[in-house]
């Protein structure tokens, strides 16, 4: 299917929050958003779906849990006991006050380097990757938004221009 | 406008009444002499033999430690000889204090939750958040507790510095002049300066609280466009907060770290501060679900509570970091009078000391981890009593050890305070939240509240 989207540009980000708004109530279909730094509320005025990415972070943190408790485990109490603090017990437990700051680290570690990782494997983004946005001031101090184009032309385009955008263009879609 | 449901009234006044019958019974029952004491302790031992042989362990592990506070300069001899004597004296007097010692647990615990939500809503006030306008009036109506909690305070630190208790030994002159650790601190531990102390800390505290209702209200009345009040409260806020930080650290040390004088702990003025904010924020949330589910507060959605979650939470892994970094340095070094501290605590007070980290810290972190959770009433609810229950074990570890040693059990005394003082505080606090209009108006932020999305 050849369809033709609306690039908007936006030279502020509460402006583009409300036209996202406006939009989205006109029932126009909106492809992406892309602006130079995290717009508050912007995920939800367009209707996207939750993120799951703190259900990942507790996995990732038990994970780093278990392992620190395995590596602290073998390394200061089964390979090679280690007297802590002048009281040689030998036993997990009863050293376990020492290893707690290890194992808080191990799992702050593993939650936050994994969640990272997820969500550039998420974002489809890895070293070397060609930019995607089409317009590269949108990382600097511009706010595009690609609106699909359905019915009536030019009722959308009013629409944008009377949102605030400063300039408005029609694309191919390459990507359908 | 808020009205005091009937009911609610009727609830606290029971409570109070149930607690004034407890109070009475727990310093009714309280030994008078030694033979007295022996017989009761020797009477709970009867009662089941196997039990005997542990309490008594316990016992002479405790009377040891006691003996390494004061051994260090009286004759080893003559104390061994007057052994049984001065531990009969020393029973008894942990007996009668147990009372006491119950009453200050409750009346601290109260006090500390009206403390902790003026130190709140000040940095509320100082930080201008936008957030938290529509609940301004519940935490003044929380606060409206500090006069009486203060009164109540004073009084009973006035009475426990005129010896009509034995919670502080660095008050006994007998135990000073044994005792050159002591002698030491005398020039900071001493009656009359403790009592000019707290007079400070309660009048600074309470002159706050007094000013910003005051300018508060006036805030309600002012012509549109005028802020004037705002902006005054803004300025004794930061003022204050200041104040407070430094007179906190210094009130802990007085009132509670001082009851074991011996030892010490750097970041002991956090740890309380830890354990006031978070109990504040969490009856701050409890009286808002209250009043919301009595129709009022229709503003307050669950964003705000979302908010007040989030602090619940956060202040809960704030006080277990305190917690296990005082835990871990003096557990780490073993210098015998520090550690003296978590020995007392860790033989005689196991099921409290580590249940309250169950209640105070895992608890809480794994329930309220959720974003979707935080938001849910009954979650917020559950796990609020949960905290509040636990940061009053707290307040008991901090203060029993030292004074009742390992005699403590929650009896009638200590559940009598407790519904006193719960009594009291419900009483308190509704009747000042039905003095004034439940939302504020004229407050420049307030629109920034109404539409505020977490």
């Amino acid at each position: 299917m050849s369809s033709k989207l609306v690039h908007a540009v936006y030279d502020d980000d509460d402006t583009l929050l409300h036209a996202v708004k406006d939009v989205k109530k006109a029932d126009y279909h909106i492809e992406e958003v892309f602006t130079p730094f995290p717009v508050h509320g912007l995920d939800h005025a367009m209707g996207l779906a939750g993120t799951r990415i703190a259900v990942a972070a507790f996995l990732y943190g038990i994970l780093g849990f278990s392992v620190a408790l395995t590596m602290i485990n073998h390394i200061m109490i089964e390979d090679w006991p280690q007297n802590i603090g002048g009281k040689p017990s030998f036993t997990f437990m009863e050293n376990l006050p020492a290893f707690v700051p290890v194992i808080f680290e191990m799992t702050v570690f593993f939650a936050a380097h994994l969640m990272v990782i997820t969500f550039y494997l998420r974002s489809k983004l890895w070293p070397f990757k060609k930019a995607e946005n089409p317009m590269p001031e949108t990382t600097d101090d511009k706010f595009l938004m690609q609106v699909a184009i359905q019915g009536d032309e030019k009722k959308l385009l009013t629409l944008l221009k009377k949102s605030g955008a400063i300039d408005i263009s029609i694309h191919e879609n390459h990507d359908a | 406008m808020y009205t005091f449901a009937q009911r609610l009234k009727i609830t606290a006044f029971a409570l109070m009444g149930l607690g004034v019958i407890g109070l009475a019974i727990g310093f009714m029952t309280a030994p008078s002499t030694v033979e007295e004491a022996q017989a009761m302790v020797a009477d709970a031992h009867g009662e089941h033999e196997e039990k005997h042989e542990t309490v008594s362990q316990g016992e002479e592990k405790h009377h040891e430690t006691q003996d390494d506070h004061t051994a260090a300069n009286t004759h080893v001899d003559a104390h061994e000889e007057h052994h049984d004597d001065a531990h009969g004296k020393h029973l008894l007097h942990q007996l009668q204090n147990k009372p006491w010692a119950a009453l200050y647990v409750a009346a601290f615990f109260f006090f500390m939750i009206a403390l902790g939500t003026l130190a709140f809503y000040a940095i509320q006030r100082a930080a201008q958040a936008g957030w938290s306008i529509l609940l301004y009036r519940v935490m003044e109506g929380i606060t409206a507790y500090l006069v009486p909690g203060s009164i109540i305070i004073y009084v009973f630190l006035v009475l426990t510095g005129l010896h009509a208790n034995h919670l502080f030994v660095w008050m006994d002159a007998e135990t000073v002049a044994h005792d050159e650790i002591i002698q030491g601190k005398v020039g900071y531990l001493n009656v009359p300066f403790f009592l000019i102390r707290a007079a400070i800390y309660l009048l600074g505290w309470n002159a706050y609280r007094y000013f910003s209702r005051r300018f508060s209200l006036a805030q309600d009345h002012a012509k549109a466009g005028d802020i004037s009040n705002h902006k005054k409260n803004f300025r004794i806020s930061a003022a204050f907060l200041v104040f407070f930080f430094v007179t906190e650290s210094m009130m802990s040390w007085d009132w509670i770290m001082s009851l074991d004088p011996h030892w010490f702990s750097t970041l002991f003025g956090w740890y309380v501060l830890a354990s006031m904010l978070v109990t504040a924020v969490t009856v701050i949330a409890l009286v808002s679900i209250y009043l919301k589910s009595k129709g009022y507060l229709p503003k307050l959605t669950h964003n705000h509570l979302h908010d007040l979650a989030k602090f619940m939470f956060g202040l809960s892994v704030f006080w277990t970091y305190l917690w296990f970094s005082q835990f871990m340095l003096i557990w780490y070094s073993n210098i015998p009078e520090e550690v003296t501290y978590f020995l007392t605590r860790i033989d005689d007070y196991n099921l409290p000391f580590f249940g309250m980290v169950a209640m105070n810290f895992i608890f809480p972190l794994l329930i309220l981890m959720s974003s979707d959770y935080k938001r849910s009433n009954w979650i917020i609810v559950m796990a609020g009593i949960i905290i509040i229950l636990g940061h009053y074990v707290d307040i008991f570890n901090m203060i029993m050890p030292a004074t009742v040693g390992d005699q403590w059990f929650i009896g009638w005394a200590e559940i009598g305070a407790f519904l006193f003082f719960a009594g009291l505080f419900i009483y308190v606090v509704f009747n000042a939240l039905s003095k004034a209009p439940l939302e504020t108006s004229g407050d420049p932020y307030l629109g920034e509240s109404e539409r505020f999305v977490y």
